[in-house]
């Protein structure tokens, strides 16, 4: 099978034999080409965003206005935090210069003449060595002002990194482009979008890098070639990055609709010990879970993953086997949705904070059935009365997993007594002065 | 403290301001200066930058105090940063954390008297296939053990 993002290719970071396997002739074949053709062509190529939605992203791209005075910009979107996703690090490493090429087509395509690369603050050693790729790109003629003559045409485009500071809200794409604007990273309400108002209320289109580093394949060998791999709805590879509790973790490229038994079974190497799976998260940690016992025939892309009842998301397989503490594993995937709440809506501030609270009880032996059911009832409330998603992935969690896993949870609580939850005032994300708890 | 600039710095801040249309953008960039020069972000680092990028303090102090990454307090010359998030827990990573805590006697955030070290409990880091893993100031070092994680502080322990 072909790879696409990561192929194997030895020292293929590096220009020259990126180069001399194709590299940056895509972009001279898109400049022959307008815009709209390029648009037209990854619309039927039927790319779809890897960066959790799965949103078309040449329909994405038509969002932008053919005619406007402003600026227009590409975000790239490389923050990368969703626990059990560990992928685009593996773009900036091992095939950056595709993702460079991606983001001329792209920059191209949308007519933007400046792209920033958001990469979390942590990914140092990635962001260097994107940084390194990024200067040899320039060095060359292929980035900037040179592009003109190397490419004998008018266009030209910018392609800056901007390192985030440890905020998985960052990810969020108009949180992204508040902190790249230099605020606080809260995401904004929607509408207006970012093809209308975006970073300093000029259009923007925002797109993951795995996302983008698809392009230039798809200009190479045609929408036709890239629409007939894999899932139709989903075609194309998809990298899965498998972790928790198998033989072999590690990011595999596989074509959209490989089943997620044979990611597990045959790719990552199986269920440590040969144990049974208890339970699989399929798209990073803000994904439904699925039980163990039913994973036969799940196929992984976005249409398969909807009718098993969970989502693609990142393609973040985190496995986990019979003796996993669920309760546990649910208690601290809580704690980090409430460290990460920026905090701008009540029903995230507030209700991540009772999710982990009542959670915490249960793990300490302290909780009862109706705490169960307070979960459900305080995760349904954050779901969809939020500014943005976090709310849903906060919930997800809790909700599909209490649901699904009810007579796991029941065993850990005593079904006779119910508990009050104190409250206790969340104070805003790491600000230094915590308000005082309510005294009961 | 006093703080200001160093050459370099300002030379760099010149090249960042170029990268946006905006003073205000470079914020993030130019507190990274600040934080490398001064090890921390004290309140005449969070003054100077205001200074330097002609914005208020009060825009300075929400931007740092949204970041965990921006240390409102001195942290160790080994700033260690242990992963306890779902795939890492799976494979251990509290194990990690716990040892980290005992074998230099620090909680989440504490420094050792020495500021040799500091311990910072992370989510995820991104390295959730070579999980469990910590990171040492800016390196990763994943598929940590038990053994592999005393092995590393005494080593940093014997440095100065
Ligand atoms: C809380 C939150 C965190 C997110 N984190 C990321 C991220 O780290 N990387 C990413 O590409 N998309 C992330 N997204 C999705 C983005 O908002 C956006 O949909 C995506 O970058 C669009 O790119 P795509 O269409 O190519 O997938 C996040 C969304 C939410 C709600
Ligand atoms: S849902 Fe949560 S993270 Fe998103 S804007 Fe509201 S408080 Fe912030
Ligand atoms: S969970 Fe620890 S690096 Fe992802």
């Amino acid at each position: 099978m072909e790879k696409i993002v990561l192929p194997d290719i030895e020292n293929l970071h590096k220009i020259n034999i990126y180069k001399e396997n194709g590299g940056y002739t895509s972009i001279i074949k898109a400049l022959s080409q307008s815009s709209d053709d390029i648009i037209d062509q990854v619309k039927k190529s039927g790319l779809r965003g890897r960066g959790g939605a799965a949103f078309l992203a040449g329909l994405k791209w038509s969002f932008m206005p053919k005619t406007t005075d402003k600026p227009k910009y590409l975000c790239v979107n490389g923050d990368e935090s969703e626990p059990g996703s560990f992928k685009d690090r593996q773009v900036f490493e091992f095939n950056p210069h595709q993702l460079i090429e991606g983001i001329l087509i792209t920059c191209y395509a949308i007519g933007a003449k400046t792209a920033y690369v958001y990469i979390r603050g942590e990914y140092h050693k990635w962001i260097k060595l994107f940084q390194n790729a990024l200067d040899e790109a320039y060095a060359a003629g292929f980035v900037g002002k040179k592009m003109k003559g190397s490419f004998n045409t008018d266009f030209t485009c910018e392609i800056y990194v901007h390192k985030g500071a440890g905020a998985y809200i960052c990810g969020e794409e108009s949180s992204l482009m508040n902190s790249i604007e230099g605020h606080r990273g809260y995401p904004r309400i929607k509408p207006p979008f970012p093809a209308q108002n975006g970073l300093w209320g000029c259009p923007t289109t925002i797109n993951n890098v795995e996302t983008i580093a698809n392009v230039p394949k798809i200009i190479e060998k045609g929408w036709q070639w890239y629409s007939k791999i894999g899932e139709p709805k989903h075609p194309g590879t998809i990298l899965f990055g498998v972790s928790g509790h198998v033989n072999k973790p590690g990011v595999y490229e596989l074509p959209s609709g490989t089943l997620l038994t044979d990611i597990i079974y045959s790719y990552a190497g199986g269920v440590q010990g040969n144990k049974k799976i208890l339970c699989v998260i399929p798209g990073g940690s803000s994904m439904p879970p699925l039980r163990g016992d039913q994973l036969d025939g799940v196929k992984m892309d976005a249409e398969s993953l909807k009718a098993a009842g969970s989502s693609i998301g990142t393609g973040g397989i985190i496995v986990m086997d019979e003796d996993t503490d669920l309760v546990k594993v649910l208690a601290r995937i809580s704690k980090f949705y409430y460290h990460e709440s920026c905090g701008q809506c009540t029903p995230c501030r507030e209700g991540t904070s009772w999710l982990v609270r009542i959670l915490n009880r249960i793990v300490e032996g302290k909780g009862s059935s109706h705490d169960l059911d307070m979960l459900i009832n305080v995760a349904t409330n954050i779901e969809g009365n939020t500014i943005c998603a976090l709310g849903e992935a906060a919930a997800w969690p809790v909700r599909f997993m209490v649901t699904r896993f009810r007579d796991y949870f029941e065993e850990r609580v005593n079904k006779e007594i119910t508990l009050p939850v104190k409250n206790k005032v969340h104070s805003m994300r790491n600000t230094e002065f915590p308000l005082a708890d309510i005294k009961d | 403290m006093e703080f200001r600039f160093s050459q370099d710095n300002l030379d760099k801040i010149k090249d960042i301001l170029k990268k946006y249309p905006t003073k205000k953008a470079a914020i993030m960039p130019v507190l990274y200066l600040g934080q490398d020069q001064n090890g921390w972000i004290s309140k005449e680092v969070m003054t100077t930058v205001a200074s330097e990028l002609e914005i208020t303090e009060e825009e300075v102090f929400g931007v740092v105090t949204f970041y965990t990454m921006f240390y409102k307090k001195p942290v160790g010359k080994n700033h260690l940063q242990v992963c306890t998030n779902v795939s890492c827990m799976l494979r251990g990573g509290y194990d990690i954390y716990n040892q980290v805590k005992e074998n230099l006697g620090l909680e989440n955030w504490g420094v050792t008297e020495d500021s040799k070290f500091s311990l910072e409990e992370v989510e995820c880091m991104g390295s959730c296939g070579t999980a469990p893993m910590m990171a040492v100031n800016e390196d990763y070092i994943e598929n940590l053990t038990k053994e592999k994680v005393n092995e590393i502080i005494e080593s940093l322990k014997s440095k100065n």
